[in-house]
């Protein structure tokens, strides 16, 4: 395990809003200036605090979907109808708008740049924001690590990042193996994780990857089994849930 | 000084105030690991307390573990990622029947479990009917993803401390960091007082 140096406490900063736009129908990502950003690792989360005018206040936990950049820090937030938090931030935070956020947190879900191991990743719906993170720090830093990406959404109109991944996918060592479980692409079939596609998408074991898969708990702990069914080491295999949070 | 969020009122509950700061009511279970979960078999489980001298004070096979007496339990838990769920209902061994007779100096304890994960813990906040090891949630074997067979449960503490598919607990004279401590969650986890990260 990396022993990475933790830094101290982890104070509140105030984020302002800079801009924002649609990744798709429900999700949305929020571009902060964060003055005093300490930086951060591709895969780690902040939190967000929001304060009412009589003090009421909540707290949520996001992924961190850019690559280090200063004081700038991107999130995506899949919008829960019904949510405290999301709504707010997805569809009334402005840009000049601040909200408090503190992190980078988890030192354990992350990708390094000097890492020389070839990178699986392995997506369910928006547990692809931190993982796009790591594709994303990876070609800041002249990374040639080969990257494989599968990822599992409902439909294609739920695939954030779509035109992004194919960009990268011509212009680097990127692999993306989409899944359709509910409603495929004209041509397309339908489906979900299985042997099969691990055998045909994933590395092999000798190939010794880093994997890290993220998304709703019964998607990750399907990856993970047929993973470890397939033969890589229990050890290598990170793992997040990232069920939606209202 | 907060930041006022211009806009947002926020959706205040009954049951407020048994909300630890920072937390929000959860209806489902969700399920935090950091790897995949491990194939426990309760053909060739152990629990086994070791003293801070490393001698062997306790251990039990399944068989043995699950004919302790045993108690049902009821309480909150909180999960640092922000998620409360009220009314947990559990069946597990007291630590306090598992500790009962172990002769030890020690201060603290590391739980050890199945995977490799490990948490580090007062020994104090496992006595006197604050923790236990817990097989049977909401009446039904433990399930595999939620720590199964057996988990610690720590309910007044974060609920990392709870070890997931637990086996031992390791006495020691000294306070070292677990999994998450060591990369930068905080020693104690008090959800009352906050203590999400080292430095709380």
């Amino acid at each position: 395990m990396a022993r990475a140096a933790v830094p101290g406490r982890l104070n509140w900063l105030v984020a302002t809003l800079a801009e924002s736009r649609d990744e798709t129908a429900t999700a949305r990502t929020l571009v902060f200036d964060v003055p005093g950003w300490p930086g951060h690792l591709a895969g780690q989360h902040v939190d967000v605090k929001l304060t009412a005018e009589d003090g009421y206040s909540v707290q949520r936990s996001y992924s961190i979907a850019s690559a280090p950049d200063g004081a700038r820090l991107e999130l995506t937030v899949q919008t829960i109808a019904d949510g405290e938090v999301s709504p707010y931030l997805t569809e009334v935070l402005e840009p000049g708008d601040p909200l408090e956020l503190r992190g980078p947190i988890g030192y354990w879900f992350v990708w390094r740049p000097e890492s020389p191991a070839p990178v699986l990743l392995v997506a369910g719906g928006s547990g692809v924001v931190p993982l796009m993170a790591m594709i994303r720090a990876r070609a800041a830093a002249g990374s040639k690590v080969p990257l494989r990406l599968i990822y599992s959404v409902r439909t294609p109109a739920d695939a954030i990042y779509a035109p992004e991944l194919s960009e990268r996918a011509v212009a680097s060592t990127l692999d993306v193996t989409y899944l359709y479980t509910r409603t495929a692409p004209p041509g397309g079939r339908t489906g979900r994780i299985s042997a099969d596609v691990v055998a045909a998408a994933a590395w092999t074991p000798a190939d010794k990857p880093e994997i890290f898969i993220c998304g709703p708990t019964g998607f990750v702990e399907a990856a993970a089994a047929l993973l470890v069914d397939a033969g890589h080491d229990p050890s290598v295999i990170k793992t997040e849930r990232f069920g939606p949070t209202s | 000084m907060s930041v006022i969020s211009r806009g947002f009122s926020g959706r205040r509950r009954p049951g407020g105030d048994r909300l630890p700061p920072g937390q929000y009511l959860e209806r489902g279970f969700p399920v935090l690991s950091a790897g995949p979960t491990p194939p426990v078999n309760t053909a060739t489980w152990k629990f086994t307390i070791t003293t801070e001298a490393g001698e062997t004070a306790r251990r039990w096979d399944w068989r043995e573990f699950t004919a302790l007496p045993a108690e049902r339990i009821t309480k909150d838990i909180h999960c640092v990622t922000k998620w409360s769920k009220f009314d947990t209902q559990w069946r597990g061994v007291s630590l306090d029947t598992l500790l009962d007779g172990v002769a030890t100096n020690a201060g603290y304890v590391m739980a050890r479990s199945y995977g490799g994960y490990t948490t580090n813990l007062p020994l104090a906040d496992l006595r006197d009917g604050k923790a236990w090891v817990a097989y049977e949630y909401d009446g039904k074997p433990l399930p595999p993803e939620h720590g199964g067979p057996a988990r610690l449960l720590v309910p007044h503490l974060y609920f990392w401390k709870s070890a997931k598919w637990v086996t031992g607990l390791d006495l020691m004279t000294h306070d070292r960091h677990g999994f998450w401590e060591e990369l930068g969650y905080h020693d104690y986890g008090d959800p009352w007082r906050e203590q999400r990260y080292q430095g709380d």
